[in-house]
């Protein structure tokens, strides 16, 4: 596992069709096996919002080091769209993957603070997620 | 008790060591909490009275010699000698012996069963009695067991015996107070007030005699016990148990007999530092003689502590003078007079307000102006006392009589701002500025902050409406708002949003937002929700009974272990517990648990709750698991929920030589009744089948302990990081009643609570605490319980097992795939080594090392059949 850090990537060299749009719940996120252009397996976890917007973040959860990211609780801090892990309840933006909230715990060793995002483009209905 | 005051307090100030207690008490425990006597028949352990953090004892500067009674002292030579002739040295001596009960020279006082009420081994001796007669008092009749009452009578109409009275009721006996004097509590309050007390205490079911003087105790014919009371009027009573109560006398004999000057009614003579004659002698206490007299209340006892522990170290602290209010415990009778409750200052004003239907009497004494407070007695209704007592010698703003109206009626009591010398807390000498310095100085937040910084409150706990006054006033004062709103979302605390959403009828978080949110700093609408108010939500939806947990829009609101109907654990995978109601599974069940197990590959052990626990299950086995585990019968156990989760049951009268009730049978009966309900925090019951206790069942939020007449339930306890236990609510229920009252409880705990607050911290900050929650549930005090029982009765009704629901249901089934684009496949970074004959999760080294196995995805068998061994 490689640690990720917190920046939007630069333009991704591929893109891969992931799902169609309602194959995700509002609200509440979904996660995806996907593959690097190298080869190597990456987790996503998608997120729909209510007015359709989806954002992707690294489904690896930073504070327990479980793939989990995908099942928080989505909401809103100060209106920015945020997921909340589902183990020890950090919070972080959706759009950034920023931690806003660290509840006084620190990451497992090897990773960062804030979650990796992935851009995604939703095409005729299906969700694509850049890669690479 | 305030020899333990005094060795707090030493221990506290004198930071350099230089002082080596010890403590000589003739009983055989640790100091415990007198005052708090009468509660020993609700908890029914001596341990529990025990006063202040026992770690004292343990403090190597303190010694404790517990059942070590001092026989003499020799001032000369100083040294005391102990009851085992053992002679121990002293620089100085304190004397805390407090007092004895009076036993007034009636014939007949010395006849079995008659009792005093001063100790635990007094209280324990009193319930032994009654228990015994009331065992003696069975007969069988071809109509059944037939039980005699069992008289009592209580001599002596003062506070102690009116206390004494509540006592023999809750042991089920009947009890008469004969008081000598003209009105109860006449030292107290006056014959005004002691006209309503006496209607307040007949509506307890006692009866009262005033103005009886008891000429003797004669003993029963056969038995010899004491069997009638006659009095010097020709009346007579009969008894079956008396318990005196006509005052205390000073245990000064040992003053005495060291020659130390003693008062005319007895007691230590002590100057205002509390030193006897003798400079190495003091006495603190019930056993001080001070300004002429003794004084039988805990408070002063405390102060005088203080002082001679100010100065044993070299400090100039004198006694201030005693506050002699006193507040009645019994509980549902408000009495409480302070200051000069009998009018006996010169000229001074008496305004009076009764009601003598409803038993209702208050008095202010005011100075000749009618403007200076200089005492008051309150029956029937003491919510002024709190305020007004620290008022004591102040100008009241406004009109005086405006403390006295019911609440609602006239403009309204002004509200007092009290000086900060004010005395608040009288058991522990913790001033108003004392409680505000708590917030403004020491960074307190909260009530439960300033008790633990200043103690006020945590004695009787008659202050503790005043202390949260004041505490909330002075956090506003800083500017920190008092504000128990849920999170950005919702100003409202849970238990507004709860009855927000119920009587405005809302069934969606949207809804609910757009009605109830707030629209945080920079947004322009209240945006979202987050993980503090969406479950919060979802608990409330779902305690009103809003269909499945996953059905809709609600789906999206659930806690992660709520969605998937599962335990997650540290490596995302989740834990599977079907329900076993009471802890009761049958052979065939434990095989289908067993086979499910196996067959999955799941690490299996017993919960502490009575039921087996299956771990590593992932999300795209659950529904696999559950297929199998609802064809044999099984439920969810809502392990995940914030919910009833299991009750607690011992084997009880079906195979138990002791057991005198079903207990298994009434386990199972409340688990399924309770299944499901979703709650502010989990909900955990236990249910014994007699007074051993096999269950724990106080240790749970609710405690059922079966009896030879049916049930007592308990309530409010709690295990985890502050363990609590369960408190008596009521005694000898049948089935029925039991369901009732537990059904009102838990509906009141679920309306009423706090987000994540166990049933244990709510029954303590319940307005009233646990009385006021039995008035509301036992006698209906709030109006509200047609309410809750419906509102239960609609929850046992619309109960469905959410797993079999969800397998019915292909679009809930959907969210159970491990990935959206590959649904069946394992999360490949799963990791397990075996361990003792079972899978556990990899440790990162593990990993590394290469020497963990994937999860695979069909039924894996990760060792040999044979178990490890270990030495
Ligand atoms: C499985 C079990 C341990 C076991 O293997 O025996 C367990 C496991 C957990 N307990 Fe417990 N508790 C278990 C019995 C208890 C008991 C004993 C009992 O119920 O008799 C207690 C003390 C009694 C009580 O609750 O008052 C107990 C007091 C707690 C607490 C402290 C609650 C409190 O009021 O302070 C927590 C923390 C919390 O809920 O906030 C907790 C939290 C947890 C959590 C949910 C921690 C977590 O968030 O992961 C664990 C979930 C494990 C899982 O995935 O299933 N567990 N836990 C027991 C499940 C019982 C069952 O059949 O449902
Ligand atoms: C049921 C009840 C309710 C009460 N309610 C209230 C109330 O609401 N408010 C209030 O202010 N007060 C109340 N009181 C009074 C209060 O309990 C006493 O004022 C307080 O306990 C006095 O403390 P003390 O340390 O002086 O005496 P105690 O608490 O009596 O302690 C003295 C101890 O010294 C021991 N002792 C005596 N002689 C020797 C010896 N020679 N050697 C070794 N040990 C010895 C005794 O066994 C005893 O344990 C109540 C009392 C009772 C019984
Ligand atoms: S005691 Fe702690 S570690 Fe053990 S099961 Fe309960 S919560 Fe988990
Ligand atoms: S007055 Fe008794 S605890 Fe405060």
């Amino acid at each position: 596992m490689t640690t990720l850090a917190p920046n939007p990537a630069p333009a991704p060299t591929t893109w891969t069709a992931v799902c169609p749009l309602d194959a995700l719940v509002p609200e509440r996120g979904a996660a995806a096996l996907l593959e690097t252009p190298g080869g190597a397996p990456v987790q996503v976890a998608l997120f729909r919002l209510l007015d359709d917007e989806v954002r992707a973040v690294q489904q690896l959860d930073p504070y327990s080091g479980a793939n989990v990211m995908s099942r928080g609780i989505v909401g809103t801090r100060g209106g920015e769209p945020t997921v909340a892990g589902p183990v020890y309840k950090q919070v972080f933006a959706l759009r950034d993957g920023r931690c806003l909230e660290a509840g006084g715990k620190t990451p497992v060793d090897g990773h960062g603070a804030h979650l990796a995002t992935f851009p995604v483009e939703v095409r005729d209905g299906v969700v694509h997620v850049g890669l690479g | 008790m305030v020899a333990q005051r005094f060795v707090e307090a030493l221990r506290a100030r004198d930071t350099a060591g230089a002082w080596h207690v010890s403590v000589f008490a003739e009983e055989p425990r640790k100091p415990y909490d007198r005052v708090g006597l009468t509660r020993y028949f609700e908890v029914r352990d001596a341990d529990e009275l025990t006063l202040g953090d026992p770690a004292l004892w343990d403090d190597p500067l303190v010694t404790l010699h517990r059942d070590c009674k001092i026989e003499s002292v020799d001032r000369e030579a100083r040294t005391v000698t102990d009851r085992l002739g053992r002679v121990h040295a002293y620089d100085e001596l304190v004397l805390a012996t407090g007092s004895s009960a009076a036993m007034p020279p009636i014939p007949g006082n010395d006849l079995p069963g008659v009792f005093v009420y001063r100790t635990i081994d007094d209280v324990a001796a009193l319930r032994g009695w009654v228990e015994a007669k009331r065992e003696a008092g069975r007969v069988e009749t071809r109509r059944g067991v037939v039980e005699k009452p069992i008289r009592g009578a209580v001599i002596g109409g003062g506070l102690l015996g009116l206390e004494a009275a509540g006592a023999l009721k809750a042991l089920g006996a009947q009890a008469t107070v004969i008081q000598f004097g003209t009105h109860l509590m006449d030292v107290q309050i006056d014959l005004g007030g002691g006209e309503a007390l006496k209607r307040l205490i007949n509506g307890k079911g006692i009866s009262v005699r005033t103005g009886t003087a008891t000429k003797e105790m004669r003993p029963h014919r056969r038995t010899g016990h004491v069997g009638r009371l006659d009095f010097a009027d020709g009346g007579r009573l009969d008894v079956d148990v008396v318990v005196v109560a006509t005052g205390v006398r000073p245990r000064d004999e040992l003053a005495r007999a060291a020659g130390l000057p003693v008062g005319e009614r007895g007691g230590a003579v002590v100057d205002a530092t509390c030193r006897t004659q003798d400079p190495h002698v003091w006495a603190i206490g019930e056993v001080a003689c001070i300004d002429g007299r003794c004084i039988g209340l805990v408070a002063p006892g405390n102060t005088m502590a203080e002082v001679v522990v100010d100065r044993l170290l070299g400090g100039e602290a004198t006694f201030p003078g005693a506050d002699t209010a006193t507040k009645l415990k019994l509980s549902g009778v408000d009495v409480a007079s302070f200051g000069d409750a009998h009018g006996r200052t010169e000229d001074a004003v008496e305004l009076v307000w009764a009601d003598p239907l409803a038993g209702v009497y208050k008095k202010l004494v005011m100075s000749d102006d009618a403007r200076t407070l200089l005492g008051g007695v309150f029956v029937g209704d003491a919510t002024p006392y709190a305020s007004l007592r620290p008022m004591l010698g102040a100008e009241l703003p406004g009109d005086p009589a405006a403390f006295l109206l019911p609440e609602g009626g006239g403009a309204g009591a002004p509200a007092l701002e009290l000086p900060d010398d004010a005395a608040v807390c009288s058991c522990n000498n913790v001033s108003a500025g004392a409680i505000r310095g708590a917030v403004s100085e020491h960074g307190c937040t909260d009530v439960a902050a300033v008790k633990a910084c200043t103690r006020a409150g945590t004695t009787c706990g008659a202050c503790l409406p005043l202390v949260k006054k004041i505490t909330t006033t002075e956090l506003e004062k800083a500017g920190v708002e008092v504000s128990n709103a849920l999170c950005e979302h919702f100003e409202l605390s849970r238990a507004q949003l709860f009855d927000a959403v119920r009587v405005a009828d809302l069934h969606t978080f949207s809804e609910i937002i757009e009605r109830f949110g707030v629209v945080p700093d920079g947004a322009g609408s209240p945006g979202r929700g987050c993980d503090i108010c969406k479950p919060t939500v979802a608990s409330i939806l779902a305690s009103l009974g809003n269909g499945h947990i996953l059905s809709g829009e609600q789906a999206a609101l659930q806690d992660t272990n709520d969605h998937m109907l599962a335990n997650m654990q540290k490596d995302g995978t989740y834990s599977v517990v079907p329900r076993m109601p009471g802890g009761e599974v049958t052979p065939e069940g434990l095989i289908v648990v067993g086979q499910v197990a196996k067959d999955f590959g799941l690490y299996t052990k017993i919960t502490g709750g009575q039921r087996i626990d299956m771990f590593g299950a992932r999300v795209e086995q659950l529904p696999q698991i559950w297929r199998r585990l609802v064809d044999a019968g099984f439920e969810s156990g809502h392990a995940y929920g914030k919910s009833l989760r299991t009750v607690k049951s011992c084997v009880g009268s079906t195979w138990c030589r002791y057991g005198v009730q079903d207990s298994v049978g009434m386990a199972v009966e409340l688990e399924l009744r309770y299944r499901g309900l979703r709650s502010p925090h989990k909900l955990k019951l236990g249910v014994s089948g007699c007074a051993r206790e096999c269950a724990e069942a106080r240790g749970k939020d609710v405690g059922v302990i079966a009896t030879d007449k049916g049930w007592n339930v308990y309530v409010g306890g709690n295990g985890g990081q502050t363990p609590k236990h369960a408190q008596l609510l009521a005694e000898d229920l049948t089935s029925e009643e039991l369901l009732r009252t537990i059904d009102r409880f838990l509906m009141l705990y679920i309306r009423t609570a706090d987000r994540l607050q166990r049933t244990a911290p709510w029954v303590e900050e319940y307005e009233g605490g646990l009385d006021a929650i039995r008035a509301v549930i036992m006698e209906d005090s709030l109006g509200i319980c047609a309410d809750l029982d419906a509102a239960m009765a609609r929850h046992v009704e619309a109960y469905e097992d959410e797993w079999k629901a969800v397998l019915e249901d292909p679009e809930k089934l959907a969210r159970f795939g491990s990935f959206v684009n590959a649904p069946e496949v394992p999360d490949p970074d799963l990791a397990y080594v075996p361990e003792r004959g079972q899978k556990r999760p990899a440790t990162p080294d593990e990993v590394a090392a290469g020497i963990a196995e994937p999860a695979l995805a069909g039924p894996v068998l990760v060792s040999g059949p044979t178990l490890e061994v270990r030495a």
